[in-house]
């Protein structure tokens, strides 16, 4: 248990040492996000009956703070370890597969969690919004960002450099996330584009959060939540297998 | 957890069965086998390339082998592999640190990898002899490099490991603090712990081992105790600066090498210095200058490796 709780407090340590860069930061770049969207595109959009532009748009927002936070954590930090060596320190020690694994999830949790709330907070000064269902919420906010934290470690691991780390970064995860209903309900897109919605994860994560704000979803929550579940046991398995063979860690 | 046959009480300190390990078409380790037994200073010694920094990673459980097999205190690396790695100690070759922490919570952060809690007693008296103290608090950014080396020796000794593994902890390092690490190094020995080292100077090694094994294209090449190594492969060199560009042929025999009035002569031990003095008397040459060298390791160690070329 020391070995996993110091790991992970390493992890928190780490990016709450930096906390202007990893916290603040994609906090503000959200709100900057709602401000200029909001004025854009207020009443010209309704989503659903009742729920303006702006209101739609802040769990879409708070979503994607959670997920691009929780994959940038542990893809940055592992890379960092790795290009400057000192990923031996972890290494080295009796740290097994599974007690990595989770720290380095969690931590990534914490922080994708940390800046949603920031966003979620700073928001709510700007738009009227309820929780109808707190708990599908905390779901969908905690498997999401537990599906980026494994992500982020994939990346971490197979990544030799910054740039490949960038790649993956910027041609998987930010397209899948633009691409999932943060900006809008899929039912607004052509018939071709909704089918093809329903073949990316980060959808059911984004569109069950929703659910959690205003009660109503694009896809049931329960089928999101299975989707989401799903998803999060795949990519564990594979990052627990590659941890495990020691796939570019130990040569 | 598998402890070894009966037969062996006293597990060795590692043990190493017939490793070998290749990255894509190069071998590393072509067929490795040694046994460094508990409370020795081993010194694992061979040219750049020659798969010491592999072999020790083999055995620290960073890299995996293709085939053998590898025990630390009869701990297997790979089956065992939690007991194996709380049992060693490593300080690695290259000078990594993390730069988000201090040096006070780099070690505290090592012992909780290695599952120890409130380690700060330890902590304090492994800085304090590694003259960190003062440097506790400060951020690993802001160390020199011999610094960073130092908070590289205390990382691995914060879980007291009974094995601890040295890979070149003195390249680029001062005089005084290769000084003070040797002397560290040796008291850690004498209180019990085995140490396995690799070293670019041999006289360093010469002064510290025990015992030596000289790597080569990732095969052991030669595996004997310093004094053995020394008497069997090296000489005795007597350089001679004479008065005059001439020698007594009796003397012809034992000359290795002259240039101008500067001779060095073979001699099989220190009785024979008489002979040669005698002969020159006899021949009225003076003596100008004299230097007699004794057998060293770094010329055991040419000589070894230029054997198996």
């Amino acid at each position: 248990m020391t070995r996993f709780r110091t790991l992970f407090y390493k992890e928190l340590l780490r990016f709450w040492k930096v906390a202007f860069q990893t916290v603040a930061a994609p906090i503000m770049t959200s709100i900057l996000y709602l401000l200029i969207f909001a004025h854009a595109l207020d009443g010209r959009v309704a989503v659903y009956e009742n729920v303006t532009y702006s209101a739609f748009l802040v769990p879409g927002l708070v979503m994607m703070s959670v997920l691009q936070n929780a994959f940038a954590n542990s893809s940055s930090s592992l890379i960092q370890s790795k290009v400057t060596g000192n990923v031996v320190f972890m290494l080295l020690p009796p740290i097994s597969y599974f007690e990595f694994f989770s720290a380095y999830v969690l931590a990534a949790v914490a922080r994708g969690l940390i800046v949603g709330f920031g966003v979620f907070a700073v928001t709510v000064w700007f738009v009227e919004l309820s929780v109808r269902a707190p708990l599908w919420l905390a779901a969908f906010a905690l498997l999401g960002s537990a599906i980026l934290g494994t992500l982020g470690l994939i990346a971490g691991i197979w990544a030799d450099k910054f740039d490949q780390l960038a790649a993956f970064q910027n041609f998987i995860i930010m397209p899948l996330t633009f691409l999932s209903g943060v900006f809008y309900s899929i039912h607004t897109l052509p018939p071709f584009w909704q089918t093809l919605s329903h073949f990316n994860p980060f959808f059911y994560m984004i569109d069950g959060f929703r659910y959690g704000f205003f009660g109503a979803s694009d896809v049931a929550p329960e089928t999101s939540l299975v989707v989401v579940a799903a998803c999060f046991a795949i990519l564990s398995a594979i990052t627990l297998a590659m941890l495990r063979t020691g796939y570019k860690l130990r040569h | 957890m598998a402890h070894g046959a009966p037969s062996h009480a006293m597990p060795s300190a590692i043990r190493i069965r017939d490793v070998y390990k290749s990255y894509g078409a190069l071998q590393a380790l072509g067929g490795v086998s040694l046994e460094i037994e508990q409370g020795e200073i081993f010194g694992l010694l061979g040219p750049n390339g020659a798969g010491k920094t592999t072999l020790i990673s083999v055995v620290a459980g960073l890299a995996r082998a293709d085939s053998g097999s590898v025990e630390v205190m009869g701990a297997d690396v790979v089956a065992d592999y939690r007991n194996a790695r709380s049992l060693l100690g490593v300080v690695p070759q290259e000078l990594v640190f993390d730069p988000f922490f201090t040096v006070r919570e780099a070690l505290e952060l090592q012992s909780g990898y290695f599952g120890i809690r409130n380690n700060s007693a330890w902590i304090d008296e492994i800085m304090h002899n590694l003259d960190l103290t003062a440097k506790a608090d400060a951020n690993m950014r802001a160390l020199s490099g011999g610094m960073k080396r130092r908070v590289l020796v205390a990382q691995a000794l914060v879980h007291k490991p009974p094995v601890i593994v040295l890979d070149e902890p003195t390249a680029g390092v001062d005089v005084e603090l290769r000084q003070s690490l040797w002397k560290f190094v040796g008291s850690l020995n004498r209180e019990g712990h085995t140490i396995v080292l690799t070293t670019h100077y041999l006289e360093e090694a010469e002064m510290l081992c025990g015992r030596i094994a000289m790597l080569k294209a990732g095969q052991v090449v030669a595996l004997d105790s310093t004094k053995n190594l020394l008497e069997t492969f090296s000489e005795l060199h007597l350089k001679l600066r004479l008065d005059r560009e001439v020698i007594p042929e009796g003397l012809l025999g034992g000359l290795m090498s002259h240039s101008e009035d500067l001779y060095t002569i073979k001699l099989a031990d220190f009785s024979e210095i008489e002979g040669v003095l005698a002969r020159l008397r006899e021949a009225g040459i003076a003596i100008k200058e004299f230097e007699l060298q004794p057998p060293d390791l770094e010329e055991v160690f040419l000589r070894i490796m230029s054997r198996t070329e």
